[in-house]
């Protein structure tokens, strides 16, 4: 097991360095950093001296040598907008997306692990049907026009919600939605599938023949195994969710990384963005293999 | 816990077709009728869904009222025909700069279509060329290419493609290259996964056994085998290039203006979203509706196309 984790942490690490190349030969080839840190009118002689100071005289590779020797310590260097480290400026933010993503999880999972038991249990009837509804409607709602509707009928007709901000937990609510929404029909989706084709295999019959009272079947039988192929698909969307928080943060304007990352992107500062690559790859890296220790508590049969 | 045995069993091999939400699992028959498609309501309105927004497009011409593009800053931000301040002249009412709304959207269909299905063809291109030689010939090009999957697929979609639209410039064509390259994983990794198993069959080691090329085995033995997955893949994945079109034209990366895009219209409105609703909530709606249709229409494609779920 222990082993299995090193060695997944090892791949993961190759990883990360092949997206810190990816991401640092796409921004360098965005453009001159000089051309955007300095004043338009600055004269050609002091854009040579600063460019030489920065290094951007260098080879892209011997840059990214420099680079990438500094990052494995954490160094990122300077935000050129914030003039302050990239690396704890990307982390300050962290806090707050983690509890964005944490809070549109739960409020996917607290709406989707019931509707998708029920939806299973009572296949073709009424219910399933509104779920199944609901789960199409969800899948097809573009995130940042979900945005905006909901700013439209809770902040701006209702007034029950805040716009922006992030003053109370009220503040969360719309993000959180906006955020959840499609993983929120995702999981529904796969649980209520992945529960019925369960529910036809033999060893739910066997448990219910010696005698098993049904909660215990469902709970300790049924849901178990039907929660393999959602807590993959989990572990995929995490990504997704996060990369997804760019835009309802944007829209909310929620202080977290991914509001933090798009208007680095808007002004290259490019320092800001390699942090939020490398903070962001690193979560997902981490978050495959807790979903593929995962396994060995659902499924006893995988071995790691 | 678990002890290290050195054996995983690779259930999320198995499972690296839900990437994206719910694209499908192997298949290995193809063909469908229109007579299957008839049988189940869903397909039906999905495919009449995908139809109608196929004729708007063609037919956006005859189909609106106005030029799309046509300003009259007279009568701008005028409501639609059914509120108190509308007019009859403007169904959807106008948008900011007293250009038709009704118009724009029927005309936004067709940079959403065009877009959506240009990427899939393009990223499917790519990723069913890669998955095809990366399943065939495995070893290290397909460590390579499967190192490279991962990689692209550990950098959060939205900053690739931002990144990329911002070095290549937006313009359409851009938009449907930077859509191809950043989605053809998904191809990659269902069509390598289908490869894998469909090489150990035993027609594929009889035609190379008779002297079959690997171009040939490839191309007349193991693409047709795989088929069923690309067609289930590419429909699906057109409703999520059209989101993703849309999303990359809401950050203002998209089809440069004035041109319709839907995703730029959302968000054209998003600052008068107290004072004209309607210009946001019009082309979003435009945008649920098609992917709606797209979606029911791919659902039913893997059903149907996938043999474990035919009954």
């Amino acid at each position: 097991m222990l082993i299995y984790i090193c060695q997944r942490l090892l791949q993961g690490a190759v990883v990360l360095l092949g997206v810190s190349m990816v991401v640092f030969f796409l921004v360098n080839l965005t453009g001159d950093p000089a051309a955007m840190l300095l004043p338009l009118n600055t004269p050609e002689e002091d854009v040579k001296v600063f460019r030489h100071q920065m290094g951007f005289d260098r080879p892209l590779v011997i840059q990214y040598g420099l680079f990438i020797s500094r990052a494995v310590k954490g160094d990122f260097g300077y935000s050129y907008r914030h003039r302050t480290p990239a690396m704890p400026l990307v982390l300050a933010r962290l806090p707050a997306t983690l509890k964005l993503t944490a809070i549109a999880f739960l409020f996917a999972l607290v709406f989707a692990v019931p509707a998708g038991i029920l939806a299973a249990l009572r296949p073709n009837t009424l219910l399933d049907s509104i779920t199944r509804t609901f789960t199409m409607l969800g899948q097809a709602i573009p995130g940042f026009w979900l945005a905006i509707m909901l700013i439209l009928i809770f902040a701006v007709r209702l007034r029950w919600l805040p716009v922006s901000g992030t003053d109370s937990w009220k503040s969360l609510v719309l993000p959180g939605i906006t955020v959840g929404s499609f993983i929120m029909a995702t999981i529904t989706r796969l649980l209520r599938s992945s529960l019925l084709e369960v529910l036809g295999e033999n060893y739910i019959r066997t448990a219910h023949a010696k005698g098993l009272r049904r909660p215990t079947v469902l709970l300790r039988h049924a849901i178990k195994n039907a929660a393999i192929p959602v807590v993959t698909v989990i572990g995929l969307q995490i990504t997704f969710l996060i990369g997804g928080s760019i835009i309802a943060e944007a829209i909310f304007a929620y202080p977290g990384i991914g509001r933090l990352a798009y208007q680095a992107i808007a002004t290259r500062d490019i320092p800001v963005i390699q942090a939020y690559v490398a903070v962001v790859a690193t979560i997902t890296v981490l978050i495959n293999i807790i979903v593929d220790v995962a396994y060995t508590w659902l499924d006893p049969r995988v071995r790691l | 816990m678990a002890r290290s045995e050195g054996k995983v069993i690779k259930h999320r091999a198995v499972d690296t077709e839900h990437t994206l939400p719910h694209i499908a699992l192997s298949a290995r028959s193809s063909g469908v009728t229109l007579s299957q498609l008839l049988q189940s309501g869903t397909a039906t309105i999905g495919a009449a869904i995908v139809l109608v927004v196929i004729a708007v497009a063609v037919f956006a011409p005859v189909l609106s009222p106005h030029d799309p593009l046509q300003q009259d800053i007279l009568n701008r931000l005028q409501a639609p025909a059914w509120e108190q301040s509308g007019s009859s002249k403007h169904l959807l009412g106008t948008d900011t700069l007293g250009r038709d709304l009704l118009s724009r959207i029927l005309y936004g269909s067709r940079i959403s279509l065009l877009v959506g299905i240009a990427a899939v063809v393009l990223s499917g291109g790519f990723g069913i060329t890669l998955g095809l030689v990366s399943g065939y010939y495995g070893r290290r090009v397909d460590s390579l290419l499967g190192r490279i999957a991962e990689i692209q697929l550990s950098i959060p979609f939205l900053v690739l493609a931002i990144s990329v639209v911002a070095i290549i410039g937006p313009s359409l064509v851009n938009l449907i290259i930077v859509l191809a390259v950043t989605t053809w994983v998904l191809y990659f990794r269902v069509v390598r996964g289908e490869v894998l198993s469909v090489r150990e069959e035993e027609y594929v080691a009889a035609a190379g056994v008779i002297g079959g090329s690997n171009l040939r085995i490839i191309i007349k033995h193991i693409l047709p085998n795989v088929s069923a997955s690309i067609i289930v893949i590419g429909t699906l994945l057109v409703a999520n290039m059209i989101i993703f079109e849309a999303s990359l034209s809401f950050l203002g990366l998209g089809v440069p203006r004035p041109a319709p895009a839907w995703g730029r219209m959302v968000a054209d409105g998003r600052e008068y979203i107290g004072t004209a609703w309607w210009i946001s909530t019009f082309p979003g709606l435009a945008i649920l509706f098609t992917v709606l249709g797209v979606n029911l229409l791919g659902d039913w494609l893997r059903d149907t196309l996938d043999p474990k779920h035919s009954l």
